[in-house]
């Protein structure tokens, strides 16, 4: 059912756990599907440093972000940004239809991980003009 | 040495070999249409009428009431909707449970699109349908009610023996989706009080593809296909013959090792039951204590059933889990749900269903594997 890339990515996730002072957060998830995850963000100067994640779930869900996070350590948050779900999928040799969701739910996070990052930038300035 | 550990026996089983081997003449020699009248056929007749004896017998019913189908789906289907069909002049209300099987559940929802209504009655966190629920449910137009014997997910035994007397006082026609009472409980119609009952070959090691049906004479549902008069017209097409032998094979080898089976497995569960409990916190159980002996159910809090499927996988054990994607939707089980239990949970929920064939030694490396799994998916998890 799944790829053996996926299955690979299920056995050993890659940046996998908790991240100590973040610099964004996103947590998505539904739990009606089960599927839940938290992406945290770290930047280092202007270049997005790492991410890391922790999930709970399906094997296409732990896949997906395993992948995703590989996709986009290192690189600028415009760049994150322009990530799809689709790119995720096809570099895991595809996913079942009824699992893409799985890989929209990684691309989510990290759009909400960087806007959270975004605010706290916003309101780190506001503070300082005060 | 790769390890297989077979723990979803209530999905499907092994064959006997000592089916298989009844089968075997039916392929090769005896191979004739028990509708032929010479004597090749007639052969094959005699062996048709024998089986319909054998589980007879273990049904505590006439032969002539014992009808052999292409599954157990079938089955089911057989007998909502062509009793229903049959006698909507009498009434057009159906009532079934929050936990049948999907073989009873949308044959009903479909019987709604035909000028039927239904309802179904509750179960409570024991995953025991609620009696007195079922009965303020009761219309005078209710014509129908099916109800299963032992729910596929959690191994509960349904009170069927109560639900036919109430069903039998008022009139009611009354079903039961016996396929996971098999093997396990008496299927002694007279006994639980049912008109009909469903079974599937697949689930007490006779092959796939073979069903029973019973009805009391007298019930006669307007048959799914049309066809020659084979099974007297309510299920027709040319008699199955090797797997209808197989079939009675099987229905007997399990009746008559019953007390076997049940004291091994009864043992095995509770060790298994045991194990996962010592071993692993914040976990809860499904299967309530009145449950068929080969069934135990729990949900492992906060991580998600199809992990826990694939990761045993690894290690060569089959369980099946109530969670979203196995069944190709992205619901969790309507079973566990029905119980009152949350996303979550049911998410979490994984069965383990044993067979005559599981060992001490199968039961205690999967209590092995299932501890370090669930650790190990816990240790990503989200969840707090």
């Amino acid at each position: 059912m799944y790829s053996q890339t996926v299955m690979d990515h299920f056995r050993n996730p890659h940046n996998v756990g908790k991240m100590e002072n973040p610099s964004g957060v996103g947590k998505v998830g539904n739990p009606q599907c089960g599927d839940e995850m938290i992406i945290y963000k770290k930047k280092k100067k202007k270049k997005k440093k790492k991410k890391k994640k922790k999930k709970k779930k399906k094997g296409a869900a732990i896949a997906s972000s395993s992948m995703t996070t590989d996709l986009i350590k290192g690189k600028t948050i415009e760049e994150a940004l322009a990530l799809s779900n689709k790119e995720v999928a096809d570099k895991l040799g595809g996913l079942p239809p009824v699992k893409m969701h799985c890989s929209v739910l990684a691309e989510d996070g990290i759009k909400m991980a960087i806007e959270d990052y975004r605010k706290r930038e916003e309101e780190k300035k506001n503070e300082q003009k005060i | 040495m790769e390890k297989s550990v077979y723990l979803d026996n209530n999905a499907t089983t092994k064959v006997d070999l000592e089916v298989v081997e009844s089968m075997m003449k039916f392929f090769k020699d005896e191979y004739g249409n028990p509708s032929s009248l010479y004597t090749l056929g007639q052969n094959a007749r005699s062996a048709v009428e024998d089986a319909r004896k054998r589980v007879a017998v273990v049904l505590n019913c006439e032969p002539r009431d014992v009808f052999f189908t292409g599954s157990g789906t079938e089955s089911d289907n057989i007998a909502v909707k062509g009793v229903a069909r049959r006698y909507k002049n009498k009434g057009n209300h159906i009532i079934t449970s929050a936990i049948e099987h999907h073989a009873v559940l949308k044959s009903v929802e479909h019987l709604s699109k035909e000028g039927f209504t239904y309802d179904t009655a509750k179960v409570g966190k024991d995953g025991i349908v609620d009696v007195d629920h079922l009965k303020s449910l009761i219309k005078p137009e209710t014509i129908l009610i099916s109800i299963m014997y032992a729910n596929n997910e959690t191994g509960a035994i349904q009170p069927i023996e109560e639900i036919g007397k109430i069903a039998k006082e008022r009139g009611i026609y009354f079903h039961t989706d016996a396929v996971q009472g098999a093997g396990k409980l008496t299927l002694d119609v007279k006994k639980l009080n049912v008109d009909m009952l469903s079974l599937s070959g697949h689930k007490f090691h006779a092959p796939k593809g073979i069903g029973i049906l019973y009805k009391r004479t007298g019930i006669n549902p307007i048959p799914l296909f049309h066809g020659g008069h084979h099974e007297l017209a309510v299920r027709p097409s040319t008699e199955n013959v090797p797997y209808i032998v197989g079939v009675a094979k099987a229905l007997e080898i399990a009746y008559r090792d019953i007390d076997e089976h049940r004291a091994k497995q009864t043992m095995l569960k509770e060790r298994l039951k045991a194990g996962i409990m010592r071993n692993i916190g914040n976990i809860l159980l499904n299967t309530p204590d009145n449950s068929v002996f080969n069934t135990l159910n729990v949900s492992f809090v906060g991580i998600e059933g199809e992990s826990i499927l694939f990761s045993l996988d690894e290690f060569g054990i089959a369980v099946s889990t109530g969670s979203a994607c196995t069944s190709g939707s992205l619901e969790a089980s309507h079973v566990i749900m029905a119980m009152g239990r949350d996303h979550t949970t049911s998410h979490g929920s994984v069965r383990f269903s044993l067979s005559k064939y599981t060992t001490e030694e199968e039961i205690d490396y999967t209590i092995d594997k299932v501890k370090s799994v669930v650790e190990k998916i816990r240790k990503i998890s989200p969840y707090k």
